[in-house]
């Protein structure tokens, strides 16, 4: 075993009763946990060494996997150097698409250029003042929504009527309507995140057992007591992927926003490219959308995760 | 165990000086229970008097569907009666409360919550310290023998573990009276009987005060002092019958000849209603 494997195991031993194997990597992840709530040196060393042997343990596990998922992404550039080399041009018309290799070189300058890290940040901004106003309305609309029958008959019908309209449709009247550029970009970003938030807090709400909240009257508990111990927790799961979906969707609103207007942000910085007929910047632009989707998307099923671990407990 | 009690009751003032028998007394009068309105109505409950005395321990036995858990809801204050009272300790039942703690049939432990946090709301929400939360929920968590679980989830936990901790859960509150609502109807055989034994050793202990419903005659004779046997739908109490079995009781008395005399009086009541309540349905 490796060194960093047996300095896991030893916080194992330290932090939780014997487990079946099976079962390790949970443990350590909790190991983690409570070794950085005290974030004294030593313990981050070996919090941060459980993390990587971790790693390291599910790399090893998921080798086969992961090398499938390599070879075909070896092949897909393959193909893509191919295409763009040989100009197919066999329905779909490979002639103006950049190569592999130009794109790759084109990414690597704009990593040395500071307006591509603004355009990054601009829209980094956007996403997450547009997505975080998303979720606390959004939480509340549905939390509200799911226990009273007034609030939801008064709040549902706008979901129905705005739910099917597409960020791009939204982009003319929120121009008009907000003051600034900014602030309509912003609006279509919350608008995109809202309603996967709204109706996933909305059907966790409804989903809470009765018999829970049966229990907690018995026990006791006001209404507010009864909210914040039954029904929110209870809701969480189906809010967390509410939470996840609207990540994705605020991205792609944010990128219809950027496009249509403003200076700024990746979405622009795409648009741009295929103005200015620069075209392996148009794909440097969507690689970068759809890495930092991908990350955001993951960073919020990150953050969830310490409030579901008792999901990963039931059998 | 009894030391645990009574240094328990230092954290408790008002049951500190009482006596035990003071707690726990039921008074039912002249309840009749209707749901719906206008042509939709249906009785549920017929016009039922009823008193239960400080820590007696007192099953409900009937048919499926005869009302035996709507009753039972009266008391713990889910449903209101249309008409007559409930009236706990002098009190006029109006909500739930922790002065009635509740088993349900279905598992209710909160499956976010620990095992100890899940014994700790009742005394949580109560606005006790967690200290005191804590030393309490220990201290029941060991009554009902799961102290090793202590940091564990439900779902980690079997049936039989979990409705013990429902139980831990309903008696942390140190309520006056503890209604339980079929609560090991979903246990094999086997589980039932160690939770049946292990409920009496803590009702003895606790002195508390046992509305128990249930449609298992051999159960209801087993663990109480009356069985109230209802009829079908409308509900209505038609019998009271006394069970002089001593105590501690012993599983082997099943087989007893008193236990058999009062098992064929319980089921020739329950077999008429059953029918009547089968021959309802199908009319």
């Amino acid at each position: 075993m490796s060194k960093l494997g047996r300095v896991a195991n030893a916080i194992d031993d330290k932090t939780v009763d014997p487990e079946p194997v099976e079962k390790a990597t949970g443990v350590e992840k909790e190991a983690v946990y409570t070794h950085v709530s005290g974030l004294s040196g030593e313990d981050v060393a070996k919090a941060l060494g459980a993390l990587l042997s971790q790693a390291a343990d599910e790399l090893r596990r998921n080798a086969t996997t992961i090398f499938l998922s390599l070879v075909s992404l070896t092949l897909g550039l393959l193909v893509w150097h191919l295409a763009t080399s040989y100009k197919v041009d066999f329905y779909i018309n490979f002639q103006n698409v950049p190569s592999p290799a130009k794109v790759f070189s084109a990414f690597w300058t704009h990593l040395g250029d500071t307006e591509f890290y603004i355009h990054i940040g601009v829209s980094m901004q956007r996403i997450l003042t547009g997505y975080i106003t998303a979720a606390v309305i959004g939480i509340a609309a549905g939390v509200f929504m799911g226990r009273s029958k007034l609030v939801r008959s008064l709040i549902y019908p706008y979901i129905e009527v705005l739910r099917p309209i597409p960020a791009v449709a939204w982009i003319p009247l929120a121009i008009l309507m907000w003051p600034t550029e900014e602030a309509s970009i912003i609006y279509i970003t919350l608008l995109g995140a809202l309603f996967p938030i709204v109706l996933n807090t909305l059907h966790g709400v409804e989903q809470t057992p009765e018999v829970l909240v049966r229990a907690a009257k018995s026990l006791g508990a006001s209404q507010l007591q009864i909210f914040w111990h039954v029904i929110l927790p209870s809701a969480l799961p189906s809010i967390a992927a509410g939470l996840a979906i609207g990540m994705g969707v605020s991205w792609f609103s944010l990128l219809a926003g950027e496009i249509i207007s403003g200076q700024y942000g990746i979405g622009y910085f795409t648009w741009d490219a295929y103005s200015l007929i620069n075209y392996p910047d148009i794909v440097v632009g969507m690689l970068v959308i759809g890495g930092l989707g991908t990350l955001s998307t993951y960073a919020v099923k990150l953050a969830m995760k310490p409030l579901l671990a008792w999901q990963k407990r039931a059998r | 165990m009894n030391t645990q009690v009574v240094s328990l009751k230092e954290h408790i003032p008002h049951r500190a000086h009482a006596s035990k028998k003071d707690f726990g007394h039921i008074v039912i009068e002249d309840v009749e229970i209707v749901f719906g309105k206008g042509a939709t109505s249906s009785q549920a409950v017929k016009k039922t008097s009823l008193e239960i005395k400080p820590g007696e321990f007192v099953c409900i036995l009937g048919p499926s569907g005869c009302g035996k858990s709507t009753l039972l809801n009266s008391i713990a204050g889910y449903v209101t009666p249309s008409s007559g009272s409930v009236r706990v300790d002098e009190k006029a039942v109006s909500e739930p409360g922790p002065d009635r703690g509740m088993v349900f049939q279905q598992y209710s432990l909160f499956p976010w919550k620990t095992i100890l946090d899940n014994i700790a709301f009742g005394p949580k929400v109560a606005g006790r310290t967690n200290v005191e939360c804590s030393s309490i929920a220990n201290t029941f968590l060991e009554m009902v023998g799961l102290s090793k679980f202590a940091h564990k989830y439900p779902a980690e936990l079997s049936g039989g573990m979990q409705q013990r901790v429902g139980i831990a859960r309903a008696l942390a509150n140190y309520p006056s009276v503890l209604l339980m609502d079929e609560p090991f109807g979903a246990l094999d055989a086997q589980t039932r009987l160690m939770m049946q034994e292990n409920l009496l050793s803590l009702w003895s202990e606790f002195g508390i005060t046992v509305v128990f419903v249930t449609h298992d005659v051999d159960e209801a004779i087993f663990l109480a002092d009356r069985v109230l046997i209802m009829s079908a739908s409308p509900g209505s109490i038609i019998d009271d019958l006394h069970i002089p079995l001593p105590r501690p009781r012993d599983p082997a008395m099943a087989t007893g000849s008193e236990f058999m005399a009062l098992k064929k009086v319980c089921l020739e009541q329950i077999r008429a209603e059953s029918l009547r309540a089968f021959e309802q349905q199908n009319m």
